[in-house]
């Protein structure tokens, strides 16, 4: 295959380091990228793929390694320098200004836009580009009014209108339904067709075999293996990437549901712009029973564990739990109740980052024995219990007095899911509790959530990954615009009716 | 009946110009995510200097310019403190407001001439009067706004054209995104340590001309306190003009509006306690303020910058 050796490589990076306090992302990584290749980078979490994408584009300067563009040496100071180089990178996390309409943001930052640009003519473009690619978008709409399959578009926009050569994505469908993704891969194809690059930064192993020529695998810094894609196999690189044979399948004890849990009748509520969130949603978990919430993110799916949990209030309908009405009542009372909540955003719900991992660990039990008494904390107990908890959960963390922003996602993670699953009575909350994280905690996560069902809690679990739906959930609801598509037993769903129920198409016998 | 409205409005624009100049530079340095508390001091030390500049040298336009680089080199401070840095931008901000409002008074009590004690209060220099539009000054409301001086003719200008950029150029754009997620527009490209630097040197030089139009035009001569705490008001007047320089005339038009009317009162011989009247502007701020918040809430708006407030480094997680 010609693409996969080509004799001046468009890109090369040469013996790239990075550190940062405490960490070496980046071990001396060499990466080369032909003219018109895709490339993907596959790798854990911390393995170096991000940070390796960042100092080509700027963000981060390397401690050691040079950069060769079209064959020369150049020298990558800033974003504008990358820029200039026809470096155009899609983060993981979306670099829009909310607050700015689409048009604005596409231009925002471009060299050699005049001082008083022409609006105008850059909505025609943007509008000619969005044509040409596919990528339909409002050049005049506001982004915090797009969804974030809309906004992912206008990345993608923005680098086209810059005339990227050289395409960065970093993860770029974990948060897409599978048709976008697909419309992704057929944009990312495109482009490829004109002679443009790719590099395409993923932990998926069917994406790597979609999308890419070549893939190239890091693991803890390192360059592990660079192989041509056709020559390789998923399994092949899920083992490479972990270094071990992985599990894809999670073991569990047979179905058998028991009393029904957590009841929703008719709920509706707002989110924090005032609109509806939840529509009418009526759902059932029984103990014994994982309910997968199926959806693209955005679609109710905080809302729904906030009402549920007790930080939002429900405007109408009523919630239950264990037969006990809990609608609209504090979120103190909802725990008392049994209820265990891993949180979607970890670090401002779920953990204070700046305090140790014991007191994180403690927060939920604080106020009972054994580890307080009146009003006074029995602080031994508290690393007694943390040092106990650490232990049985696998906590990688220097010490239990250490500071939880300094863990990785994984470990963060692993300390919220140890205090609510210690806490959890009758029924835990999960809101994408294996986002962000490696092949290895993702396993971790998942058994304990198996565990959970199989001791007879009622588990309800927020997920956008439909394999995990399909392996962990026994029962699968989709959730589009705060209804419910449908609810079906896991065993019998079909992954490509869920992503077209997830993307608001209705059931396919109602379409024919 | 047109004369009072005249008469008001006249007197409203006099008292509102210190205010516009002000309010439009702190739009900016906000804008840029950096709050500076120093207006205070930034608006006496202008006022001081300027006042100061203009009693020996006689030149208007030496003057101002001391002020421009008095305001500028202070804000430079805060910019070093807040971006390079790091420091925390209210506490940096209210140290410059402590250090501006003693060393300006220290300044007043050492710089006049030995013939008065070295003091500057109670002195007389040039200043800006209103310039004489002729046959034009006499037409009801228009004239209100012709019989002005030349730093008030300066705000007709500046409004206008502090929107136009703000809105309608790509510094514009850049300054918007810097102010709101910083991360992003240095993924972008744009120059966000060069902005937070430039707009908040910008917005000091801004207030300090406001500073100077208090001792050089509205109550020309140096007295302590001058200011009579406008630097906070403004604070006040950016959050009421929710960030846009178009708006910021209309906050200065209330509280100076509040304060002409006031004088009118005083000056009418009125029963109401002058001390009382004294406190009317500021009772309105505070009104207007908790209004415009809680509507602000209530149309769920939030006009701040995200980022106000915050610091930006690349390379922090």
């Amino acid at each position: 295959m010609d693409a996969s050796e080509p004799k001046v490589p468009l890109v090369e990076m040469r013996g790239i380091r990075k550190s940062f306090p405490g960490v070496t992302a980046c071990d001396g990584v060499d990466l080369r990228l032909g003219r018109g290749e895709v490339l993907a980078l596959l790798g854990e979490n911390g393995a170096g793929k991000s940070t390796l994408m960042n100092v080509l584009a700027g963000l981060y300067r390397p401690d050691e390694g040079e950069i060769r563009i079209g064959g020369k040496p150049v020298e990558i100071r800033s974003p504008r320098d990358s820029a200039a180089h026809g470096v155009g990178m899609v983060h993981q996390n979306f670099m829009l200004v909310d607050t700015m309409t689409v048009a604005e943001n596409v231009v925002l930052g471009m060299a050699g836009l005049p001082l008083v640009p022409d609006m105008a003519e850059v909505k025609r473009s943007v509008l000619e580009l969005a044509e040409k690619y596919g990528l339909r978008v409002d050049p005049d709409a506001y982004v915090w009014q797009l969804s974030v399959g809309e906004q992912q578009r206008v990345e993608i926009l923005k680098q086209l209108y810059r005339k990227a050569e050289i395409l960065v994505l970093d993860e770029p469908t974990a948060v897409l339904t599978p048709q976008e993704s697909e419309e992704l891969n057929v944009v990312v194809q495109r482009m490829k067709a004109e002679g443009k690059s790719a590099v395409f930064i993923t932990h998926k192993m069917e994406e790597v075999m979609t999308f890419s020529d070549r893939v190239m695998v890091l693991r803890k810094g390192k360059v592990v293996v660079e192989k041509v894609t056709s020559e390789t196999s998923p399994r092949d690189l899920a083992k490479l990437m972990v270094g071990r044979e992985v599990l894809f399948r999670v073991e569990k004890k047979s179905f058998e549901p028991g009393a029904v849990i957590l009841e929703l009748k008719d709920v509706r509520a707002l989110d924090d712009r005032g609109l509806p969130a939840l529509r009418d949603l009526s759902l059932k978990v029984r103990a014994g029973e994982i309910l997968g919430i199926a959806g693209v993110a955005g679609n109710g799916q905080r809302e729904l564990s906030e009402v549920i949990t007790g930080l939002r209030p429900v405007s109408s309908g009523g919630i239950s739990i264990n037969c006990v009405e809990t609608t609209n009542k504090t979120p103190l009372e909802i725990i008392r109740s049994g209820v265990s909540h891993i949180p979607q955003d970890r670090i401002a719900v779920g953990a204070v980052g700046d305090m140790s991992v014991a007191s994180n660990l403690a927060m939920k039990g604080y106020r009972d024995a054994p580890i307080s008494r009146g009003v006074l904390l029995l602080p031994r107990r508290i690393l007694d219990l943390a040092r106990r908890m650490i232990e049985s959960f696998r906590i990688a963390t220097p010490s239990p007095e250490t500071r939880v922003k300094f863990l990785s996602g994984g470990n963060i993670q692993k300390t919220i899911l140890a205090r609510e699953i210690e806490s959890c009575r009758s029924l835990l909350v999960a809101v994408y509790p294996s986002r962000g994280l490696d092949i290895g905690a993702t396993e971790a996560v998942r058994k304990e959530l198996v565990a959970q069902r199989d001791a007879g809690m009622a588990v309800l679990l927020v997920s956008e990954d439909i394999e995990e739906l399909l392996s962990v959930a026994d029962t699968v609801l989709v959730l589009y615009e705060g209804r419910a598509m449908g609810t079906f037993p896991s065993a019998e769903a079909d992954p490509e009716e869920l992503g077209l129920l997830m993307a608001g198409v209705e059931r396919k016998e109602t379409v024919s | 009946m047109m004369d009072l409205i005249t008469s008001i409005l006249t007197i409203t624009l006099r008292a509102g110009t210190s205010l516009v100049y002000a309010t439009i530079g702190e739009t900016y340095t906000e804008r840029a995510g950096i709050l500076n508390l120093g207006l205070e001091g930034i608006m006496l030390m202008g006022a001081v200097s300027s006042f100061a500049v203009v009693y020996y040298s006689g030149s208007l336009a030496l003057a101002l310019l001391t002020a421009v680089a008095v305001g500028g080199l202070l804000s430079l401070i805060h910019a070093f403190l807040t971006v390079t840095m790091r420091a925390n931008q209210v506490v940096s901000g209210l140290a410059i407001t402590l250090f501006g409002t003693g060393f300006a008074s220290f300044l007043g009590q050492r710089l006049g001439p030995a013939s008065n004690g070295r003091y500057l209060v109670g002195l007389t220099g040039p200043r800006f009067a209103p310039v004489d539009p002729g046959a034009l000054g006499r037409i009801p409301v228009l004239g209100a706004f012709l019989n002005q001086d030349l730093l008030t003719y300066g705000i007709y200008l500046l409004i206008p054209l502090a929107w136009f950029y703000l809105y309608r150029t790509r510094n514009g754009l850049w300054l918007r995104a810097v102010g709101e997620n910083p991360r992003t527009a240095d993924a972008m490209g744009v120059p966000v340590f060069r902005a937070k630097y430039i707009y908040t040197v910008l917005g000091g030089m801004l207030t300090a001309l406001g500073g100077a139009h208090l001792s050089l035009a509205y109550t020309p001569g140096w007295s302590e306190n001058i200011t009579g705490g406008r630097g906070w008001i403004v604070i006040a007047l950016v959050i009421f003009s929710m960030w846009n320089p178009a708006r910021a005339i209309t906050g200065a038009l209330i509280f100076g509006g509040i304060n002409a009317v006031q004088f009118r009162l005083q000056a009418s011989g009125t029963n109401i306690p002058a001390g009382f009247l004294n406190m009317l502007p500021y009772i309105a701020t505070i009104v207007v303020l908790v209004a415009i918040t809680w509507w602000e809430t209530l149309s769920k708006r939030i006009g701040a910058p995200a980022s106000l407030g915050t610091s930006y480094m690349r390379e922090d997680k």
